[in-house]
């Protein structure tokens, strides 16, 4: 019954990304979209509360999004895995649930 | 449609501010019709939709807190909260409008809708969950 | 796989449509089938053909209409959400005495039950918002 989980906003603008993290159940996976994405650099604000969050979820992250704020792929946390749209597609397929952290 | 699924309300706005509590009662109430196995967690700033003493006639919008009250009428007896939401923002059950249902296998009682559960069991409940509407 | 998707903001100010529309644009390339494509919230507001951006910007609602019409999407704009912010097809102009309607292309105008029936037909539903 592994979930899905998509977080969409900036770890230093709102709390979605730590609530994630919270309440998310061990085994499953989360996806940095949009202003997500800052979630998965390195040495940010939050990193330590992903890092630390991989030991019981996978982390992707949404590579246009990434690229299109200038993020290269070097910045990124270790462990985080680059996604396209089709991997977004092939993630949600995947896992039996979706839930997208608004 | 034959098919039962675990549908779950996920609030995480406070009200008024935006208009997203208000449109995700809305769900709530039509699907309410749909003889799904409903849920509804209040995380976050969520907890706010529950409040006691709403009142908006200064700002000249609709309160649309009793509605809560009238969930139970519809079935909609899973409200889940999260204990550590409600710590962080100091509110306790008592700051809550109580939410009751009548219970139909049991003589009709009436029976709290509210229950108050920590990170883990909320985590537990999204996972069983089939579908999972986000606000 | 059936899938559905939500979009619960407009195009334009959030990102929300834009990764809707790659990601069921996506799906629809990979064989699976999309169910329905259900907008609620300011969402709705993605259902206007008076969307006029200006000539280097991409056209969301176009966008939207022209996959509608490639793939025979179901693209369905919440009736109450609609009617709060303006949203008309024929229908609704005549029901509530508007002098207009502005429902674009692919879309059509129906209520909230769409988008539990979604939830219980699909195999996934993913929500995009804010």
């Amino acid at each position: 019954m592994a979930m899905l989980h998509t977080v969409n906003k900036s770890p230093t603008d709102r709390n979605t990304l730590e609530s994630c993290i919270r309440l998310a159940k061990k085994g499953g996976s989360v996806l940095l979209i949009e202003d997500g994405v800052y979630g998965a650099i390195k040495g940010a604000a939050k990193a330590d509360t992903v890092s630390n969050a991989m030991s019981g979820l996978s982390f992707y992250v949404l590579g246009p999004d990434l690229k299109a704020r200038g993020i290269s792929e070097d910045k990124i946390i270790d462990g985080i895995k680059v996604v396209d749209y089709n991997g977004f597609v092939d993630l949600v397929s995947e896992h039996d649930t979706t839930q997208s952290w608004l | 449609m034959s098919e039962t699924k675990k549908f779950l309300y996920v609030n995480r706005k406070a009200p008024y501010g935006t208009i997203y509590a208000l449109e995700s009662l809305e769900v709530v109430l039509i699907g309410a019709a749909f003889e799904q196995d409903v849920a509804l967690a209040f995380i976050d700033d969520g907890v706010y939709q529950l409040t006691q003493g709403q009142d908006t006639t200064g700002i000249g919008v609709k309160n649309f807190s009793p509605t809560y009250k009238a969930l139970g009428d519809f079935d909609v007896n899973k409200i889940y909260i999260e204990k550590e939401s409600l710590e962080a923002r100091g509110l306790t059950l008592d700051d809550l409008m109580p939410l009751k249902y009548e219970d139909e296998d049991d003589d009709w009682a009436e029976k709290d809708s509210i229950h108050v559960v920590s990170s883990e069991e909320l985590s537990e409940i999204m996972d069983q969950s089939d579908v999972v509407l986000s606000f | 796989m059936k899938l559905s998707v939500q979009i619960n903001e407009g195009p334009y100010t959030h990102a929300a449509s834009d990764t809707a529309y790659q990601f069921t644009k996506a799906a629809l390339e990979k064989g699976h089938e999309i169910f329905r494509v259900f907008f609620y919230h300011d969402g709705v507001n993605n259902g206007t053909r008076f969307t006029t951006p200006p000539q280097d910007d991409r056209n969301l609602v176009n966008l939207w209409s022209e996959l509608a019409e490639k793939h025979n999407l179901d693209m369905v704009v919440c009736v109450a959400a609609a009617q709060r912010r303006g949203i008309v097809d024929p229908d609704e102009a005549k029901r509530n005495g508007k002098d207009g309607n502005n429902i674009a292309p692919g879309f059509r105008i129906s209520g909230l039950g769409q988008l539990i029936e979604a939830g219980i037909q699909s195999d996934r539903l993913v929500v995009f918002g804010d």
